[in-house]
């Protein structure tokens, strides 16, 4: 009788390791350079969001969105304050809307540009990164002369958004509307007919259209796999009905049909932040209630009830009704949701995040099992996960 | 409404599992914990193929004290619906959904991990986001936000 035994070898892949976007740490099991059996640790960058909201008036968990995805802070706040319209019934002003998905597209399309430039870079190609940081370097400066901020805009509010448009914002946005066409052009110029891209990306990672679903996959993770599900088309939130826009999705499901979704989604988000700018309706840009927005600022000197409503906004805040909801928009990266539970504080009783990167993630193994380590580094880059994310 | 038909088919298949079904606004059931995994394999095979989320909420002056949240997504068609499990704090055990979706066991582990509920079944239950050694469960309310003392004292923020 014979048998054979396959010595098989444990191998640490993070949690400091460039390639794994942020601290994410996976255990590969290997023989020889051969997969056995991949183990993604997470937890590294868990900072205890969930809990904090709990002890934050629902304004102020605004602040703690941003930093989950932190390189697509306006879609946290997006669909972290649709939650709580909800939850109040809050009708907020049409500029507001568009002035949202302008914001939320270009932060799709900065996001995107930095899974570009790293996920090329893992790949050997350096060029895309340069390039596509300098591409995304334009909608930060929008997003600061917006709200100030280029990471963490904490520009949306209950009830609207922050401010009007800044002096200056449609040219600067004309001039990006202008600029990028030329940019993406550039990116796929120099990825598209690369023999090496097409031969690291091409029939690795393949997930099937119906493991995708039962998976919980999302976003361009779940429709390179072929499954033609965009939250902005299928349950349109904040106007995006108003839009005429494509959605994307794969053939075989592989690293380089996600590749080939976000890349034709930036052209699509584009299409909608030209649509939003140009269709921009005019009046205010938040809920004119005083009980959920500030009065202006010269009013606190004129009027006591104005003084009053701002003292108590400022320290009780408002109270959101008892009730639960789920509302989910789509991130970035997938199915971002949020379960609000309100007692009928100031305070969420409970915020739960559907990390669509966690769930993303969670695949990797299945995709990366009887292949090549260097194409686990391919796979990785391909989800696009934020770390902050997936640990929150 | 399709999510009023797919709450009264899953009423009528499990009578005694459904304690409460609620078509209206966002739908959702009240779901005995003895029936939890027949009535996901009923909704699956009725359409709903994606586990958008499993979470816990936890309720401490309720008993039962934990409630366990499933959220459920039918792909193409859009119809949602949410469970709500109740697990009291003495037996905190669940059945584990991990062979209805595969998108179950991780945020099995995180409820585990986070709430100390456990799950029947599951194919690796060990904490997610917390180091191993780790003793409390954080996202339980009398786990203080910051300190170790006990949460009445606590700053609440």
């Amino acid at each position: 009788m014979s048998t054979t035994t396959v010595e098989t070898m444990v191998l640490n892949m993070g949690p400091q390791h460039p390639s794994t976007h942020g601290v994410l740490r996976v255990i590969l099991e290997l023989d020889g350079e051969t997969v056995v059996d991949a183990e993604p640790v997470i937890g590294y960058l868990h900072t205890g969001i969930e809990k904090t909201a709990e002890y934050r008036t629902w304004h102020q968990a605004i602040v703690l969105v941003d930093r989950m995805d932190y390189v697509a802070s306006v879609t946290n706040n997006l669909g972290y304050v649709l939650a709580v319209e909800k939850l109040l019934g809050l009708p907020v002003p049409p500029r507001a809307q568009y002035i949202r998905v302008m914001m939320a597209e270009l932060q799709r399309i900065a996001s995107h540009l930095v899974w570009l430039g790293t996920h090329a870079l893992d790949m050997g190609a350096v060029a895309p990164f340069w390039y596509g940081f300098q591409g995304r370097e334009q909608i930060l400066d929008l997003l600061e002369l917006i709200s100030g901020a280029r990471f963490h805009t904490s520009f949306l509010r209950v009830g609207g958004v922050a401010r009007d448009l800044p002096e200056g914002f449609p040219e600067q946005l004309q001039a990006f509307l202008h600029d990028f066409p030329a940019w993406l052009d550039t990116y796929l110029g120099l990825l598209d007919q690369n023999p090496i891209w097409l031969e690291r990306l091409r029939h690795i990672g393949v997930v099937s259209a119906q493991d995708a679903i039962d998976w919980g996959l999302g976003g361009p993770t779940l429709r390179g796999s072929g499954v033609n599900w965009d939250l902005r088309k299928a349950a349109p939130y904040c106007s995006y009905d108003h839009f005429d826009f494509r959605v994307p999705v794969g053939k075989t499901g592989d690293v380089y049909d996600r590749y080939r979704v976000r890349m034709e989604e930036m052209a699509q988000s584009l299409k909608i932040v030209r649509q939003a700018f140009d269709g921009l309706p005019e009046g205010p840009v938040k809920v004119e209630d005083p009980h959920y927005s500030l009065p202006p600022r010269p009013l606190l000197g004129q009027s006591m009830e104005s003084l009053i409503h701002h003292f108590k906004l400022a320290s009780e805040a408002f109270s959101v009704p008892a009730g639960e909801t789920y509302t989910a928009i789509e991130g970035p990266r997938g199915e971002l949701g949020f379960y609000l539970v309100s007692d009928g504080g100031n305070r969420p009783y409970r915020m739960r995040v559907r990390p669509p990167c966690f769930y993303n993630l969670q695949a990797l193994p299945a995709m990366v099992r009887g292949r090549l380590v260097a194409d686990v580094v391919a796979c990785i880059g391909s989800i696009d996960i934020i770390l902050g994310e997936v640990d929150r | 409404m399709p999510e009023a038909q797919l709450l009264a088919e899953l009423a009528a298949a499990l009578p005694e599992g459904v304690r409460e079904a609620h078509p209206e606004g966002e739908a959702w059931a009240l779901v005995d914990r003895s029936c939890l995994l027949e009535a996901c394999r009923h909704l699956k095979a009725a359409g709903m193929n994606f586990l958008a989320d499993l979470t816990a909420v936890d309720y401490p002056e309720r008993t039962p004290r934990f409630e366990v949240v499933y959220h459920l997504l039918a792909i193409p068609q859009g119809w949602r619906l949410r469970l709500k499990v109740p697990v009291e704090e003495a037996s905190a055990e669940v059945d584990s959904v991990a062979t209805v979706w595969k998108a179950a066991p991780w945020a099995e582990r995180e409820v585990f991990d986070l709430f100390g509920i456990r799950f029947a079944g599951h194919p690796d239950l060990k904490r997610i986001l917390l180091p191993d050694e780790w003793e409390d469960h954080p996202l339980r309310k009398d786990f203080p936000l910051t300190g170790k003392k006990p949460a009445e004292e606590a700053s609440r923020g």
